[in-house]
């Protein structure tokens, strides 16, 4: 069959819909700002959470699967498979296959992506939310462009999770990446902005031509690009198995900078601290989502056959990350300096997950550690937006909050902040009956489970040292002098989100498991 | 002989010269006209193995965007040749051992593997064929979505060039000239009116 023979049928779009409305509202958004003359931006930030908002709707009534699920959740099973039929007729939804393929198989929608993207809009929201005042009040900050740039991310994001061939994931991590650039570096003038942004850009830029040459490598290797062929062949044995061990190490070393595990970390500090803090809080929580969706993609969709090697790999990046990150924390005097160590360490944890999926070729334990890894990143991504969200929430025009000896004294300022920031401090930390300890104990059942007690032992020694550096936040803010009196000055919406942000750490640590269950249905139906 | 291969050692010859006026000429302007040549003649030379494609993309892309942006960065950028030039003879021991071991290691590698590389006829395929088709066919059919995909990054790229670049109004003063043939001569001069003082 010659190329001129080949009969080309037109893509689905119905899959893709939330990502066609949320570039059309980024493009809308856009050319809207050109006309509109106005300093606060207040246009486009309401056209912008308007279109998270839609964005949300479109993947929840496009989607028969996650409105059932949806629905089982709020109103329980019955009403499930009571309602769900009468919706999906009313809406016209078709109702496809578990798994549904597009744009020649180079888009998958399934309802881990469905999932992960209900809460990355969320996520996205919440950001833009926390970010507002703190933008409003410094006039070199304040550009729409903020809030266009954040968009096109979050399709950038979109695209990764739903990413069903290596070049798809490779364009989705860009676009991501190039958008990130550019908000690090959007307030010129500071100094430590740009330096933030150059390390950031050329470093990524290295970690994308490492990503690109382990992915040339397995095309070589399987002589195909689409991960589910790639899969296929591994499984007949029909590939070259040396350049694919090459191909997995640069393509676990790529991934590795994009999620920021030692020893490919050292630019997490640096654009951490460096970068304007809304933009350290976006780059703190969501993107943290969708390269989990990445790991699941490439590695376990992808590469699962040759899941010895990289979980070897893996295992070794996480005992590293654990222990650098919470070591290097230890020293910190910034605050956001010292949450991007956590970050490291964090993302190691989470990694321990992927890490015990399979045993000796045995995959009976894989849901269950992979769905305790997706929870545990979905709680962090959480909490790490309330943290940020709080210095954002103590910044006022000319006093940025960054240090840790800002908190000092916060109890005498605020007892219900402080009580907020306590939680999550908490929640990072693994103190019992907050999110963040039940996200780390079901990681480490999964660790037991696949019969490594000391990697057990070892989290829980790094989650010990880490206890430390966050209860001494806790320790400044009850037990400290206030350095300053002056009062919070923080709009009412951020003040309320906030609270809800500390009230679901709570509750989430309290009833973790609808949350739980949902990760592991969603991973059930999707793997 | 055959007028192809004509072509292909005149084409071959150009490159040849070009590329080395690009390291020996001392003026950079001239050193990246002479870098336009090159990939013009290497553009040739994959249109004769009928690669046009490639051929149409170096043109395009290198010639047309990289060079001019980089004869830019040479003309705006008052780079001291001199101090680049020091301390060559110092570096050109080293420098020549290293190319020489590449040299080798190349010549090995070609050695060793194929023997009859040079052998082979380039692979012929049908008169009408077109490989830009059979590149945009894939492009705009089973590739659209990481296409369109590419599209936003340029637009992503836009945007913040704009976003990061734009200073808004010019804070350099400048004069008006709507403004300035209006001027009375009133604006000019101010007249004071004084008591007159007596000396002490």
């Amino acid at each position: 069959m010659t190329l001129a023979e080949m009969q080309f049928v037109p893509p689905d779009l119905y899959p893709v819909s939330a990502e066609i409305f949320l570039l059309s509202m980024a493009c809308l958004i856009l050319i809207v700002d050109l006309f509109v003359r106005d300093k606060k931006n207040t246009l486009s930030f309401v056209l912008t959470q308007l279109t998270l908002m839609g964005a949300a709707l479109v993947t929840v009534f496009t989607s028969a699967r996650l409105l059932s699920l949806l629905i089982a959740v709020v109103l329980g099973p019955e009403a499930a498979t009571d309602l769900t039929p009468r919706f999906v007729e009313a809406l016209g939804i078709p109702v496809g296959d578990e798994i549904t393929y597009t744009f020649s198989k180079m888009y998958v929608d399934d309802l881990m992506g469905d999932l992960l993207k209900l809460m990355l809009y969320l996520t996205v929201m919440l950001v833009l939310f926390y970010s507002r005042a703190y933008l409003l009040d410094r006039a070199q900050m304040a550009k729409s462009e903020y809030y266009t740039l954040t968009l096109f991310a979050t399709l950038g994001m979109m695209v990764m999770i739903s990413a069903n061939n290596l070049v798809t994931v490779y364009i989705g991590i860009e676009l991501l990446s190039l958008s990130l650039y550019a908000l690090v570096a959007l307030n010129r003038d500071s100094i430590s902005a740009t330096e933030a942004a150059m390390k950031y850009f050329v470093l990524g830029a290295l970690a994308s031509g490492l990503l690109l040459y382990g992915m040339s490598m397995i095309y070589g290797a399987t002589g195909s690009l689409e991960i589910s062929a790639i899969a296929e062949r591994l499984f007949n044995g029909q590939a070259n198995k040396t350049i694919l061990g090459f191909g997995v190490v640069f393509l676990v070393s790529g991934i590795a900078f994009k999620l920021g595990v030692v020893p490919f970390h050292m630019w997490i500090p640096d654009v951490y601290h460096g970068a304007p803090t809304p933009v350290t809080l976006f780059i703190a929580s969501a993107p943290k989502l969708a390269a989990f969706a990445i790991v699941i993609r490439v590695l376990v969709n992808g590469l699962i056959v040759v899941s010895q090697d990289w979980q070897a790999m893996l295992l070794i990046l996480a005992v590293l990350s654990m222990a650098v990150g919470n070591f290097a924390a230890i020293a910190q005097t910034n605050l956001k300096r010292m949450l991007a160590y956590s970050a490291i360490s964090h993302m190691g944890f989470m990694l321990l997950g992927m890490v015990t999926g399979v045993v000796g070729g045995d995959a009976r334990y894989a849901l269950n550690a992979y769905s305790s890894s997706m929870f545990y990143v979905i709680t962090y991504v959480l909490t790490s937006a309330g943290t940020f969200g709080m210095i954002l929430l103590l910044s006022r025009s000319g006093f940025e909050s960054d240090e840790i000896s800002d908190f000092a004294g916060l109890n005498k300022r605020s007892p219900w902040f402080a009580a907020v920031m306590m939680m999550m401090m908490f929640s990072m930390a693994g103190v019992p009956f907050f999110v963040g300890f039940f996200a780390k104990f079901s990681v480490l059942q999964a660790v037991v489970a696949a019969g490594y007690l000391w990697l057990a032992i070892a989290a829980v020694f790094f989650s010990l040292v880490g206890a430390y550096y966050y209860l001494r936040v806790v320790k400044v803010m009850y037990f400290d002098p206030p350095a300053n009196k002056a009062p919070i000055a923080a709009p009412m919406n951020a003040r309320i989100l906030m609270s809800a942000n500390g009230l679901a750490v709570a509750l989430l640590g309290i009833f973790p498991q609808t949350l739980m269950s949902l990760c592991a249905f969603s991973l059930l139906r999707s793997l | 002989m055959e007028f192809k291969t004509f072509v292909f050692y005149f084409l071959s010859t150009v490159l040849v010269y070009a590329s080395l006026r690009v390291v020996t000429l001392r003026n950079p302007v001239h050193a990246a006209l002479h870098l336009v040549l090159a990939f013009f003649s290497a553009s040739g030379v994959w249109i004769l193995l009928q690669a046009e494609f490639l051929a149409i993309a170096l043109v395009l892309v290198y010639v047309g965007a990289v060079m001019v942006l980089f004869l830019f960065v040479v003309m705006m950028l008052d780079i001291n040749l001199d101090r680049l030039r020091e301390g060559f003879w110092s570096y050109l021991p080293l420098g020549a051992i290293v190319a020489l071991l590449m040299v080798a290691e190349m010549s090995l590698v070609i050695w060793a593997t194929s023997s009859d590389l040079f052998d082979h006829d380039v692979a012929q395929t049908a008169a009408g064929y077109s490989n830009v088709q059979a590149v945009a066919r894939l492009l705009f059919t089973q590739y659209v979505y990481p296409f369109v995909l590419a599209s936003v990054i340029l637009l992503v790229a836009m945007v913040a060039a704009v976003a990061l670049t734009l200073r808004g109004k010019r804070l350099s003063k400048s004069v008006s000239p709507a403004q300035q043939v209006f001027v009375k001569s009133k604006d000019r001069v101010r007249v004071l009116q004084m008591p007159s003082e007596k000396r002490e």
